[in-house]
């Protein structure tokens, strides 16, 4: 599939509409919800991470530290990911196979278009805006973490920001990043897979969703465990 | 004119097609018809190069489909325009992207002549105020039309249609099979529809063809139907009793 992605590609001009129309489905229509979760869940982590704090010894600023380490690490970039592979995984697979089931993508191939190129490969152009909204997620999560802490009275400001600032390993900015880069490809092609070669009708269609969600789900907890491995061992 | 040469195509050891021969002329309406299961929509997809036969060949005013490089199967896909069953349009598109839309593609057409040539194509099919309207809010024969406006925009040589009728009203199918029967002849295009609306056949079928179980039972014209006493076709056409009394009338006329 990824070899006819490539090939024949369509016109420029209409290629590049086809681009900022699925930025703004794909990467636009997901801000909302991704700034939603990363604000509330930094929270929850910074909260959690205060409340195990018991022992007087241990200091007020690793909540900061704690929160900056889940949300950069981990939250941000996997599970803000799995929730995309409902999110847009979910609108890939079911808009590509509804074009499959009402014989849009027959039309395309009858006119000469190379379907898969036409359909697939903006996906993949606009997922490599992806990091961004990872960078975001990131920003978000620890601004929300800090709004805990500091107005739930479980550290002082200073505090909190000194542990952002504690044992800072730029790498593992790094190390999110090429993660977040994989698990966009992961969320372009998987969904389109299972759109694209979809049979059937309107319940295939539902479906072939949930089954490319299990799969892309899968594959970036297996792929997180293999980049961990290699990236940070 | 596309000359079919003994065709056959197999689905595992089903065969589908039993060495189909015959000619679709250019500038007629060219009707493919059979009971469900006949083999038609294979032979259809066959002549659009979405099944691969494995036997005998397909050629469009000479040039063999089979022996075509992948670069002059696709060009020869720009001259062909299809309409399909359920009309296939671009949901996310309005009536004017979609009719635009191969233009866009294959050409290298200014904003303003894309404008111009879809604007007189929506005018030939008769849907003047729906330019800004998604293939959502269109009844279903206002959708075939604007299928037919984009599988005509580009000036095909070849049109093909499934079922081009199937759903809609018996007046609105009449008027969607006028409409591509005048634009055949107006614009001297092969086209073949692939049909079991009786209909059809007695409105726009200039040549027929008939397949029973993959193999090519009779062929004629709407006229020589009332002739025939080719059982096949006659047990086809009068299992409905409206038409044994079409023809009985016709044949007590002649």
């Amino acid at each position: 599939m990824l070899k006819e992605v490539f090939n024949k590609p369509t016109k420029w001009s209409v290629m590049r509409q086809l681009i900022f129309k699925e930025i703004d489905d794909l990467i636009i229509d997901s801000l909302g919800i991704v700034c939603f979760i990363s604000f509330f869940v930094g929270g929850v982590v910074s909260i959690q991470t205060a409340l195990n704090l018991t022992n007087p010894l241990i200091p007020k600023y690793l909540i900061g530290f704690a929160t900056r380490q889940s949300v950069i690490l981990e939250f941000a970039p996997t599970f803000i990911s799995i929730i995309m592979a409902g999110k847009m995984g979910s609108f890939i697979t079911s808009s590509i196979g509804t074009m499959r089931v009402t014989e849009q993508i027959d039309a395309l191939e009858v006119m000469g278009v190379n379907s898969l190129n036409y359909l697939v490969f903006p996906k993949l152009i606009a997922l490599l805006l992806y990091p961004f909204v990872i960078g975001i997620s990131m920003f978000l999560g620890i601004l929300g973490g800090w709004m805990a802490a500091v107005y739930g009275g479980f550290a002082s400001s200073n505090d909190f920001i000194t542990g952002i600032q504690q044992e800072f390993i730029p790498f593992h900015i790094a190390y999110a990043f090429i993660k977040t880069f994989v698990f966009a490809l992961l969320l372009a092609t998987i969904p389109s897979f299972h759109g694209y070669y979809m049979k059937g009708g309107a319940l295939e269609v539902g479906k072939a969703s949930t089954v490319s969600f299990v799969w892309t789900a899968v594959t970036i907890i297996l792929s997180n465990y293999i980049l961990t491995q290699l990236l940070l061992t | 004119m596309i000359e079919v040469k003994n065709v056959e195509k197999s689905f595992g050891d089903s065969k589908v097609l039993k060495g189909i021969s015959t000619i679709f002329e250019t500038g007629k309406t060219n009707l493919i018809i059979g009971q469900s299961g006949s083999g038609k929509t294979v032979l259809l997809k066959s002549l659009l190069g979405i099944h691969t036969p494995e036997k005998g060949t397909i050629s469009f005013d000479g040039r063999i489909y089979s022996n075509l490089t992948d670069d002059q199967k696709r060009a020869l896909r720009t001259e062909i325009g299809m309409v399909f069953q359920g009309s296939a349009l671009f949901d996310s598109m309005t009536v004017e992207e979609n009719v635009g839309f191969p233009l866009k593609m294959f050409t290298t057409k200014t904003a303003a002549e894309v404008k111009e040539r879809v604007d007189f194509v929506i005018h030939r099919v008769n849907l003047d105020n729906a330019h800004h309207k998604k293939p959502s809010e269109l009844s279903g024969g206002m959708q075939k039309r604007v299928a037919i406006a984009r599988a005509i925009v580009n000036n095909p040589k070849y049109l093909f249609c499934d079922e081009p009728n199937s759903g809609l009203d018996p007046k609105t199918a009449i008027i969607i099979d006028n409409l591509i029967h005048e634009i055949t002849v107006e614009y001297n295009i092969t086209t073949v529809i692939n049909t079991h609306d009786m209909n059809s056949v007695m409105e726009i079928g200039e040549k027929i063809i008939f397949l029973k179980q993959g193999i090519l039972a009779w062929e004629g014209t709407k006229k020589d139907i009332f002739k025939t006493d080719n059982e096949a076709i006659t047990d086809f056409v009068y299992s409905s009793n409206l038409f044994k009394k079409i023809r009985k009338a016709q044949n007590k006329e002649d």
